[in-house]
């Protein structure tokens, strides 16, 4: 699936009641207990371990899956780790009305997508439709909603399609 | 056109001409990882450094503050890891004796006025106190870092916040943080570089510049900077004309006025550092542990406000009071001075230097409906422990613990 632009999958609605889920700060994403986890392959498990409503993500998540949340998603710590644990689910994009500064750079760097729809309505998408995301143009799309986000930044797009920072750099 | 404090410095780390939007590679001066991370920095790097991991070794060095000494074999694994990695290629590492490696880039004066330092502490943006940058990183950006010197970065917009007035007698650093908390929650300044400007900050400590900023990534900025002040300044033993500061014609996106005359002290209640209330709404909440430390709220002036509180007085029976000193340094200051007896003579527990309260594990955790009084600087579900947490700054813990109730320190100037 890596390099594709556009992607199509089940859409993960995070809500808190009734809203779109704010503030999913990095403990609740990937909680601090398991931080010495260093194989990829074990983060999965751990994935919204902490987040109220959504413990049982990980065992529900499906290959493919879209996740699509509030303002400020991944506030908090620098831990890779909280963008880890999604590659290692077959999670393909994270989408959100705004990202946190340090949550943003390492889905980049490790050449996650991550889509930002600044004042997305709360109830415009549902739980579990099937949904298509153009990384390009930035537009989350199911049935007739359709939602223009901010497209993709050149730099996200270069290192997502070399595959990773250090995959990009060896390109420079 | 001038440039704001973030432009200036970019520019002069091999960024050019950059304005806000540009992305830019950026010189890094400090590379840093702890022992949180780290062991993933050195897994990147013995699978894509090739022969030459490291590009400046005297540039590049570890910080373990996290697990201290480690209290899990994963974490044991993790810094003996990095440790043999270190001595291979000669670095040095900051051990679990030193404390919050932030805090040393500090004391060691390598994040001087002007510099650039990454590592993979979320808070590192503290460098802003200084009037220096400072980010927390991932680990794939840190072994970036490592080999090659630089780091990518879009540089953000500035925005301007004035604070106007001077606030009560018994209000600290802390209660201006969270004021600014109260005033621009977790969205307003996202992304956002933070200058900080008024009459307070012009005559703030170092220590207390390093509180106020701290709480940048609370905020959702990509940093608070303080234009370094005289006191700043003498630290390092240099001159204005040696340090960086906007140029008087910058362009910011937002100029913002925040008022604290006459602030009185503040806390944050769970669940997030923005839900903050005057501490005198509070006071009706039992308290059962008062943390008092963390890169926030550790340094020596902080732990020596504590002892000076807590001197000929008793922590509330069944309370628990506990202390850990940001860096071996200040630990040092502190046993010499006589003030950790103060602390433990009132009952607290005094612990070896470090993250503490907010790394898990190194000063406990906290259990179901316990509520703590945490001078750190995040309190959301579930961070430390299944308990309550409360953010405020020492005068309100310390007031607290010998009370066992929310107090201000007010408060505690009553009781004798």
């Amino acid at each position: 699936m890596s390099g594709e632009m556009i992607l199509k999958g089940r859409l993960w609605v995070l809500s808190e009641n009734g809203k779109l889920f704010s503030d999913i700060d990095t403990d609740m994403i990937y909680h601090n207990a398991h931080l010495a986890v260093t194989d990829i392959d074990k983060m999965g498990q751990f994935a919204f371990g902490n987040l109220e409503g959504y413990k049982d993500f990980a065992d529900k998540a499906q290959p493919g899956d879209l996740v699509l949340a509030g303002d400020n998603f991944g506030s908090g710590s620098s831990r890779q780790h909280a963008v880890d644990c999604f590659k290692a689910l077959g999670v393909q994009a994270v989408i959100a009305r705004s990202f946190g500064a340090i949550y943003k750079r390492n889905a980049i760097n490790s050449g996650f997508p991550i889509i930002e729809l600044p004042d997305l309505p709360d109830e415009l998408f549902n739980q579990f439709e099937t949904a298509e995301l153009d990384l390009e143009g930035g537009i989350l799309i199911s049935g007739d909603n359709r939602y223009q986000g901010n497209p993709m930044s050149e730099v996200a797009r270069d290192i997502y399609l070399a595959g990773g920072l250090f995959q990009y750099a060896e390109k420079m | 056109m001038g440039r704001t404090l973030i432009e200036k410095i970019m520019s002069s780390h091999g960024g050019g001409d950059c304005r806000p939007g540009d992305v830019v590679w950026i010189d890094i001066d400090n590379r840093t990882a702890r022992d949180f991370a780290g062991a993933s920095v050195v897994g990147n790097l013995e699978k894509y450094g090739g022969d030459s991991p490291i590009a400046e070794r005297s540039k590049t060095f570890f910080t373990f503050d996290c697990n201290v000494p480690a209290n899990t074999i994963p974490y044991a694994n993790n810094q003996q890891l990095i440790r043999i990695f270190a001595r291979k290629h000669d670095l040095k590492v900051y051990d679990v004796d030193a404390g919050i490696g932030s805090h040393v880039v500090i004391e060691e004066k390598f994040a001087k006025p002007g510099t650039t330092t990454v590592g993979t502490d979320s808070h590192l943006n503290i460098m802003g106190s200084v009037g220096a940058f400072g980010q927390g990183m991932g680990d794939v950006d840190i072994a970036y870092a490592f080999k090659t010197g630089k780091v990518w970065f879009e540089v953000p917009e500035s925005v301007r916040v004035t604070l106007d007035g001077t606030p009560a007698n018994g209000t600290e650093a802390k209660d201006i943080a969270l004021a600014m908390l109260r005033r621009f929650s977790s969205h307003e300044l996202l992304g956002k570089s933070v200058e900080i400007y008024g009459p307070w900050v012009e005559n703030a400590s170092l220590e207390d510049c390093v509180t106020l900023s701290s709480l940048a990534t609370e905020m959702g900025a990509i940093i608070a900077f303080i234009p370094p002040n005289d006191n700043v300044l003498d630290f390092f033993d240099i001159t204005r004309d040696e340090a960086v500061y906007a140029d008087s014609d910058a362009a910011y996106l937002e100029d913002y006025s925040l008022d604290i005359e006459g602030l009185e002290p503040l806390i944050a209640a769970p669940p997030s550092p923005t839900n903050v209330f005057p501490v005198s709404e509070k006071t009706d909440v039992k308290v059962d542990g008062v943390f008092i430390g963390s890169c926030t709220n550790g340094t020596y002036q902080d732990l020596k406000y504590a002892a000076e509180l807590l001197r000929g007085r008793k922590v509330a029976p069944g309370v628990m009071l506990k202390v850990v000193p940001a860096t071996r340094a200040t630990w040092a200051r502190l046993l010499e001075e006589g003030l950790l007896k103060d602390i433990f003579d009132a009952g607290g527990i005094v612990s070896n230097a470090g993250c503490g309260g907010c790394a898990s594990g190194q000063i406990g955790m906290t259990g179901e409906g316990e509520v703590q009084i945490s001078t750190s600087n995040r309190n959301f579900k579930g961070k430390q422990g299944k308990g309550n947490t409360y953010l405020a700054g020492i005068g309100t813990a310390s007031a607290s613990a010998v009370l066992g109730r929310i107090a201000s320190v007010h408060e505690l100037k009553e009781v004798l």
